[in-house]
């Protein structure tokens, strides 16, 4: 493609994409946007930067408020601009691991949308001087993913060397470090910091691993600007975020959502509450429970939630209907995340399977110590090299505030759900 | 989430004062650390060092510097 195409962060007169979903526009699983469609829609992407220009793209993606999408919610050209400066010749991880199982955002965008997952990914490296960029994504869209980059390939688009590699199983293998490791040595176990990935990550070098919406994201920024970005959303967290929509509503599945609106209008994307609704566990299996009456009119944003005690995260939002016993499901939750320990940090390992056990006690009304558990969440948070005590401690720790009252009828022995099945989605563990 | 220990920053203590850490994943669980400064380390319920959030108070730093040197996994830092 020829570089001067595209000078710099210049806005062009009229943005493909005004209004409505920008990232899930066209394609759906099964038919991927193709490169032809895709450079129908948005006008190529100059990927060739000087210095300048692409320090002028960073600043472009600080004034656009981008933060990461895949729930840590980090401010993206931070991000950027550190792997810029580290010197050396850095690398790009697309990461598509999504290890979270209720979650399918990013499974949906690879396999809707991959070559705008790409342009991320190659304006991305450009941005910080890197040649190379691998883009890690589940089993299930690697076919997809490998056929855009033979497109790109064969329309010589691209400068960077794109590398598409399978995600590894696990809950924590989507974790920066850990998808470092699965892809240097096959191992998809977090690292200690420091070393920090943005100084010494992926075969030493600087890395840059972002979630791959977010790259997504940049992809739409470098083309229109940060004022169009700015037009959805909120001031203070602007832009559309994907999320995935589970549990008791209509119609399970991912939507494209401004920051920001109100819970009940993002569950009337999915149809509505299919059945009368308890509570909603959000964020993601590591995020927090709240009551449904509580969160109904809240903005679905960082701010708008934090008064509940919860964020968006990985824009997961899973219903539990209102028959359905919540601690049962806490309980199985837990265990699954105990079980997805990387076992490598003494208090998550020994921390989470106790907690869990425990728990379940607690939710099948057998004898159990609430008092116990707060202690020992007290002990698992912030104890680990990557941050999945610190989740599952949350996730926990919110429900027992939230549940209190069945908390306390547990205690006395009884529990109003009908079953001891939790009803919401664990994955499956992809044979070895 | 304050007391995620390895995280301490390095910017904006006074000179001299030192942040003891340990590195999760080294750590075994020993315990040594616990038994030569019991005046900083804490063991929880599965006996893997809590260290305090706070830099060493310099009365202490003797001790800290021991259980740095005899921890069995290296996984103790002053710093």
């Amino acid at each position: 493609m020829s570089g001067n195409r595209f000078a710099g962060p210049a806005v062009p007169a009229v943005p493909a994409v005004r209004t409505g979903p920008r990232l899930l526009t066209g394609g759906f699983p099964g038919a991927p946007t193709s490169l032809h469609d895709h450079l129908a829609r948005h006008n190529p992407l100059l990927t060739r930067l000087c210095r300048s220009s692409a320090d002028a793209l960073i600043e472009e993606v600080r004034l656009a408020g981008l933060t990461g999408r895949g729930g840590a919610a980090f401010p993206a050209a931070r991000k950027l601009a550190s792997v810029a400066a580290a010197g050396g010749r850095p690398v790009v991880v697309a990461n598509g691991t999504e290890g979270e199982p209720a979650s399918a955002k990013d499974k949906v965008l690879a396999a809707t949308e991959p070559h705008l997952v790409l342009d991320g990914a190659v304006i991305a490296a450009a941005m910080v001087g890197a040649r190379k960029a691998y883009i890690v994504v589940d089993p299930v869209v690697v076919a997809t993913m490998e056929f855009a980059v033979a497109e790109r390939v064969a329309a010589r688009l691209d400068r960077v060397r794109l590398r598409v590699v399978p995600a590894a199983d696990g809950f924590v293998a989507g974790e920066a470090s850990a998808v470092v490791n699965w892809i240097e040595r096959g191992v998809p176990a977090p690292r200690s910091t420091p070393p920090r990935l943005a100084e010494r990550g992926l075969h030493g070098q600087p890395t840059l691993v972002n979630n791959i919406e977010t790259l997504a994201q940049i992809a739409l920024i470098a083309r229109y600007g940060a004022r169009w970005f700015r037009s959805a959303g909120t001031q203070a967290e602007p832009g559309t975020m994907l999320v995935t929509l589970t549990g008791a509503v209509r119609t399970e599945g991912v939507r494209e959502i401004e920051i920001g609106r109100p819970v009940r209008d993002v569950l009337a994307l999915a149809g509505g509450l299919s059945v009368p609704v308890s509570a909603l566990l959000l964020g993601g299996y590591s995020g927090a429970w709240v009551r449904w009456p509580d969160v109904a009119d809240l903005p679905f944003s960082a701010a708008g939630l934090a008064g509940v005690h919860a964020g968006p995260g990985a824009g997961l939002i899973a219903a539990l209907p209102a028959d359905r016993c919540p601690l049962v499901e806490t309980a199985a939750i837990a265990r699954y995340l105990a079980g997805e320990s990387a076992g490598q940090c003494g208090p998550c390992l020994f921390g989470l399977g106790a907690i869990s056990a425990e728990l379940t006690s607690l939710a099948a009304g057998r004898p159990s110590s609430p008092d116990l558990i707060r202690r020992w969440l007290g002990q698992v948070d912030g104890r680990g090299a990557c941050r999945h005590p610190d989740g599952a401690a949350r996730m926990i720790r919110s429900a027992l505030s939230v549940f209190a009252a069945e908390v306390s009828e547990h205690l006395g022995g009884w529990c109003t759900g009908p079953s001891s099945f939790p009803v919401l989605p664990f994955p499956y563990r992809r044979p070895a | 989430m304050m007391s995620r220990a390895a995280r301490g920053a390095p910017g904006g203590r006074p000179p001299g004062l030192a942040l003891l850490t340990v590195d999760p994943i080294a750590c075994d669980g020993r315990g040594l650390c616990a038994e030569i400064a019991p005046e900083l380390v804490t063991l929880d319920d599965w006996g893997y060092p809590i260290v305090p959030a706070q830099p060493v108070p310099p009365r202490w730093l003797t001790h800290a510097r021991e259980a740095v040197r005899l921890c069995p996994k290296l996984a103790l830092k002053l710093e």
